[in-house]
């Protein structure tokens, strides 16, 4: 198991340098700088603050001093908020998108797997077409579309809820983004849980348990359910990463001080080095979250190889 | 003959009861299974209604997408003054709008696919085809490119190219999504190089370009048919969620996405912009999902 974990990460790791280097050229490569404001600046000043940022140099010592910094935990300084640094906006966003991201995916998790258990087990009733019609519902409605009109219902005509704004975090200020974000989460999990669960309901040794007279819950609970939600294990990796991406709307919808509305916002302004931060971060938690979900796939269906 | 007699059996079963030996061709036979699954047909009758009425719509109306009334603005929909969505802040008629947006929506979710569908076959026959070094090291760049998030990357490349066009627009969500396409060609191209008519082709000294171009790439291609149909419901959400964020189609163009972020700025004075837009975008996500799921049952009838 440590052999594995330390092969993945050899892997892993260069493919954040990559990713690194990668979104270093891309952003370089964007026409307009920075500093084309509106007004003309003179040219001695704007001399001045390339040299400041080291936008006069070569753009491999460029690259090499933002890795280096970057080893060090310095992303560098915001271009449009002078007076702040990219670690600073990561710092105080991350938390709120962390936050909305997790719950997200853990009601996601729990709500659909629990539907696609139960539409599993009633296939072809109107209770599974019930729980399907609401998952496909939740997979193609966007979020952009849902988070509005749960503000408008929750918010203005019901309120109940705060429409925007994060309050501190306050658990009110939490409910309408967490719901918009989990609700498509739900559809697919569940999707993939009944898929998964009535294909491994098919399996002999299934039968097997079933003919030696076992219970149907000690059947559901301890035959089918671990296999049947390999599937499901598999999906979280992209799911997180689902969520992560899904927030960037979710946050400037409902007005919360996260890193996806930085990423927005930085992209908007060409600020490149929080656009650049924050995509190394989440480039890095991704591989991190495959890396885990790869192994506890592993873990929980042992015929996957595991020198693979 | 035994997996031959298993096989007509689900067949039968699959067909009327009782029909004996089917003698429809198997391209048939998932043809007939299509047509059979009403939810798939009913996806292909809206999209193609959809894509009629966003082409004739805003030429056959009598008002433009830019024509701004003052004595209307805000207005709810009605029939009686002739506003059947209603009007927007600046008055502009919602009806031809949206007929409008989904001209554009729909166009830039087909091309992007389109591209995608390119890239990803161009890369995965030639990924697959040759092999050894070179296929380990265009896989290795994929798996790079896939620890990337999708939305992310898309937002960086329109950001840099600067996304004041839809051409740019669709270029770089087609240049992002080819990734999954790549690899389910690749792993097609390495069974069907082995085929006796590749080898054929190549003891008759064909250049690898034909080759590649006669025997492998119309053989793949079947095999990306669901994930293509798939696509076009994803880029055209991802265009919308980027012309939602202001990244993606501009004034005085418009697409759904767009509609919906004026929307949802004035759900609170007038829902129906955000209404009828989003209606139109959800029921074309939903209708190219049952295609899809469709095609994906008749030509895979293994029963899920």
């Amino acid at each position: 198991m440590l052999k594995l974990i330390a092969r993945r990460l050899m892997v892993a790791i260069p493919t954040v340098f990559i990713i690194i280097v990668l979104s270093f050229l891309i952003i370089k490569m964007a026409p307009g700088g920075p500093f084309d404001a509106e007004a003309e600046i003179d040219p001695e000043i704007l001399a001045n603050l390339e040299r400041a940022y080291y936008l006069d140099r070569p753009i491999w010592e460029q690259f090499w001093r933002y890795f280096t910094n970057l080893l060090q935990g310095d992303f560098g300084q915001s271009f449009v908020f002078r007076d702040r640094s990219v670690a600073d906006i990561i710092i105080q966003g991350f938390p709120v998108s962390a936050q909305i991201g997790l719950w997200a995916i853990f009601i996601g998790a729990f709500g659909g797997i629990a539907l696609g258990i139960i539409a599993a087990l009633r296939k072809n009733s109107l209770v599974d077409y019930g729980v399907m019609t609401v998952a496909m519902t939740g997979i193609a409605v966007p979020t952009f579309v849902t988070a509005p009109t749960m503000a408008l219902v929750f918010g203005l005509y019901l309120g109940l809820l705060p429409i925007s704004g994060w309050g501190g975090g306050a658990l009110a200020n939490m409910i309408l983004p967490i719901a918009a974000l989990a609700l498509p989460k739900i559809g697919v999990i569940a999707r993939i849980t009944r898929g998964g669960m009535l294909e491994v309901l098919r399996a002999n040794y299934v039968r097997t348990a079933r003919s030696k007279g076992l219970r149907e819950s000690i059947v559901i609970w301890r035959h089918t359910l671990r296999a049947g939600l390999t599937p499901v294990v598999s999906y979280l990796g992209p799911a997180i990463a689902g969520v992560m991406t899904g927030s960037v709307v979710i946050e400037q919808i409902f007005g919360l001080p996260g890193i996806g509305r930085s990423f927005v916002e930085g992209a908007v302004n060409r600020d490149y080095p929080v656009v650049m931060g924050i995509t190394i971060l989440y480039a890095t938690l991704i591989i991190i979250m495959n890396l885990i979900v790869d192994l506890s796939y592993r873990l929980l269906d042992p015929r996957v190889e595991m020198s693979k | 003959m035994t997996v031959a007699g298993i096989d007509n059996d689900k067949a039968a079963v699959d067909a009327k009861p009782g029909a004996g030996g089917d003698s429809r061709s198997p391209a048939r036979r998932a043809f007939d299974r299509f047509m059979r699954n009403k939810s798939a047909v009913a996806g292909l009758i809206i999209i193609a209604l959809m894509t009629v009425t966003s082409i004739f719509v805003p030429i056959l109306s009598p008002k433009d997408i830019q024509t701004v009334s003052w004595e209307y603005v805000l207005s709810p929909p009605s029939f009686e003054t002739g506003y059947w969505f209603g009007t927007d802040v600046n008055g502009r008629d919602l009806f031809v709008r949206t007929f409008y947006a989904g001209r554009i929506s729909l166009a830039i979710g087909l091309l992007a696919t389109a591209i995608a569908f390119m890239i990803g076959v161009i890369y995965g026959s030639i990924s697959g085809y040759f092999g050894g070094a070179l296929d380990s090291f265009m896989m290795r760049v994929c798996d790079v490119l896939y620890a990337l998030p999708t939305l992310f990357f898309i937002i960086i490349l329109v950001t840099v190219l600067g996304a004041k066009n839809i051409f740019i627009v669709f270029m770089c969500i087609g240049a992002v999504e080819w990734l999954t396409m790549a690899r389910i060609v690749r792993g097609q191209t390495l069974s069907v190089k082995q085929k006796e008519y590749v080898e054929a082709a190549k003891a008759i000294g064909l250049p690898t370009s034909k080759i590649l171009a006669r025997y492998i790439v119309p053989n793949v291609t079947s095999a990306v048919i669901v994930y293509v149909t798939l696509l076009i419901p994803v880029n055209i959400l991802i265009e919308s969620y980027l012309s939602f964020l202001g990244l993606g189609v501009q004034e005085p163009l418009t697409s759904w996405g767009l509609l919906i972020s004026q929307g949802s700025v004035e759900m609170e004075n007038a829902p129906w912009l955000l209404f009828f837009p989003a209606l139109f975008l959800t029921v074309t996500l939903f209708a190219f999902n049952f295609i899809g799921d469709g095609l994906r049952d008749a030509l895979d009838p293994k029963d899920r």
